[in-house]
């Protein structure tokens, strides 16, 4: 096969992380997965906030609050043209994933009660797992899981099995940063309305690698991270349909998400506002937004395309590996080649591929279910950005080659 | 430096790259003496690497006699260098190894508490064994 990259070296030039040597060998950075590096204008945003427009918002009538107040709400409008979402205030400003998933979690659990379900896939990262163990703990709903099939892919069958009118929430992920896997978001979705249940997608891994369109796949909550996505740390998204916001309760309690205190009690702002306690992360969002605008500028699509020629390329270049066993053969996958060398535990693979300034992710991948359904302690992943090359990847089959010869 | 610690950076002076230092301490790894499997219990695993580590410990006329084991072959390496320096002295000693030689031979890197592979918490439990065995004696 050809090996092309669709998108130019010069985007290598907006990452100066990318140009250093680890142990003596150019850096390759294959742990995309877990978090991507940061073009020079989200730096630059960042940095330019910091020394020009820092104030808090919503607070000042003074110019720089003005200022500030403009920028990140520009920021949250930008965030809402990325995920196509109806209305600003349905972008929720969180940590990451994690607090998004927590945050619903939290809410739902004014509206369950015991008899009522949650439906939620066996391929999720544990942040969108344990809230949803500590809610059904909290109300006495019951716990359903959607099985794997051998291939890493959900099985369809048993999850429309598993669907009924008890079942209040459905909980899965877009794509999964174990496997790599693309559930069928949209088809799921309908299922779940047409008896009833809310939907909850984790975005982590789909957001920085294709086009996320919520209406579209009409779920009801879509969550995901800035720093996967060209953004700071720190910074993330929960989209919700506005119905659904206005029923849950505030998830945190403090400044900014109040109408009216008394000392007796009080009410809520509205939305957005009243999800977001305290002072935010304002120069994360300014990152992120400016992030949002570098992927556009570079092209969804283009990176989209990119990422899946690559993917296919060194899928198919790594199985002349001997030994070497691939964890996620759906048809549809993105960005993610999850793998072990037979007779290999990941971990030394992983160690060996280090020396040679090659940087995958090894173990479980915050998915110790996924990797007790194959029975194996952990994988080697490694896993793509719209910077990754086609020598990054010749990098990677070289060093797994070396490490297979050197450990079997 | 002990002679031992002597001997084990000079064995790794030889090698000259990365590669030839990591074949040695994988052929480290795979000579390692087994392990009593009645000894790899769930009590005597240590927690915080990403690879399975089994320690254990006995102290027959004073001397500690430590056996291992490990799921990674990495790993069984550097347990077995670790090995090499304790086995057989004195508990009140061990307790008080600074392990030297992992500086000399450049792993000093993976002794970081937030490396995954757990050599630090190793070393933590070879010294939480010979100092309970030294209160003891
Ligand atoms: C699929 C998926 N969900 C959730 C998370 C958690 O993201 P964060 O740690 O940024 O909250 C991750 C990141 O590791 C992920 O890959």
């Amino acid at each position: 096969m050809e090996p092309r990259n669709l998108l130019p070296s010069s985007l290598l030039d907006e990452f100066p992380i990318l140009k250093q040597t680890i142990n003596g060998r150019p850096l390759v950075y294959l742990d995309n997965a877990a978090t991507v590096q940061k073009p020079l204008c989200v730096l630059d945003a960042v940095d330019h906030y910091y020394r020009t427009d820092n104030a808090n918002v919503h607070r000042g009538v003074h110019t720089l609050s003005q200022r500030a107040t403009d920028s990140f709400e520009a920021a949250r409008e930008q965030l809402r043209m990325h995920l196509n979402a109806a209305h600003t205030h349905e972008i929720l400003w969180t940590r990451g994933t994690t607090e998004g998933v927590n945050l619903v979690a939290h809410g739902f659990r004014t509206l369950l009660q015991p008899g009522d379900a949650l439906v939620i896939s066996t391929l999720e990262h544990h942040s969108n797992l344990v809230p949803w163990q500590m809610l059904a703990q909290a109300t006495g709903a019951e716990l359903r899981f959607i099985p794997l099939l051998d291939d890493g892919s959900l099985d369809q069958d048993a999850y429309a099995s598993l669907l009924d009118r008890r079942v209040k929430l459905v909980a899965f992920n877009h794509i999964s940063n174990a496997l790599g896997t693309v559930n069928p978001v949209r088809d799921m979705t309908a299922q779940a309305h047409a008896v009833g249940a809310a939907v909850f997608v984790d975005g982590a891994q789909a957001v920085p690698h294709s086009t996320v369109d919520v209406q579209e796949l009409d779920v009801d909550f879509y969550a995901f991270s800035g720093h996967k996505m060209y953004g700071p740390t720190g910074m993330g998204v929960l989209y919700g349909k506005t119905e659904w916001l206005e029923r849950l309760p505030p998830f945190m309690g403090g400044g900014e998400m109040i109408d009216q205190v008394r000392l007796e009690g009080s009410t809520y702002a509205g939305l957005p506002f009243k999800f977001e306690a305290g002072t935010p992360h304002i120069a994360g969002a300014i990152g992120l937004a400016e992030a949002s605008r570098w992927m556009h500028r570079v092209g969804l699509e283009r990176i989209a395309r990119h990422e899946d020629e690559l993917l296919r390329y060194a899928t198919a270049k790594l199985q002349s590996v001997d030994g070497i066993r691939f964890y996620g053969t759906a048809a549809h996958k993105a960005a993610v080649i999850s793998f072990n060398l037979d007779g290999a535990h990941p971990y030394d693979v992983g160690m060996l591929l280090d020396q040679m300034g090659i940087a995958v992710r090894t173990g479980q991948h915050c998915t110790q279910p996924i990797m007790d359904r194959y029975g194996i302690p952990g994988t080697v992943r490694a896993s793509l950005a719209a910077y990754t090359t086609v020598e990054d990847l010749d990098a990677l089959v070289d060093g797994v080659q070396k490490a297979a010869r050197m450990l079997l | 430096m002990s002679p031992i610690e002597q001997d084990i950076v000079d064995e790794f002076d030889l090698f000259d790259d990365w590669m030839a230092k990591y074949d040695h301490l994988i052929a480290l790894g795979k000579d390692l003496p087994q392990m009593d499997p009645a000894h790899k219990t769930e009590d005597n695993l240590i927690r915080g690497c990403q690879s399975k580590v089994w320690l254990y410990a006995e102290c027959p006329n004073g001397l500690l006699h430590f056996t291992a084991d490990s799921d990674a072959i990495i790993t069984r390496g550097m347990v077995a260098l670790l090995l090499r320096v304790v086995q057989n002295r004195p508990a009140e000693e061990v307790a008080r190894e600074p392990f030297a030689f992992l500086n000399a031979i450049g792993l000093t890197s993976h002794l970081s508490p937030t490396r995954a592979n757990g050599l630090a918490s190793m070393v933590k439990q070879i010294k939480f064994y010979a100092l309970a065995y030294a209160a003891n004696t």
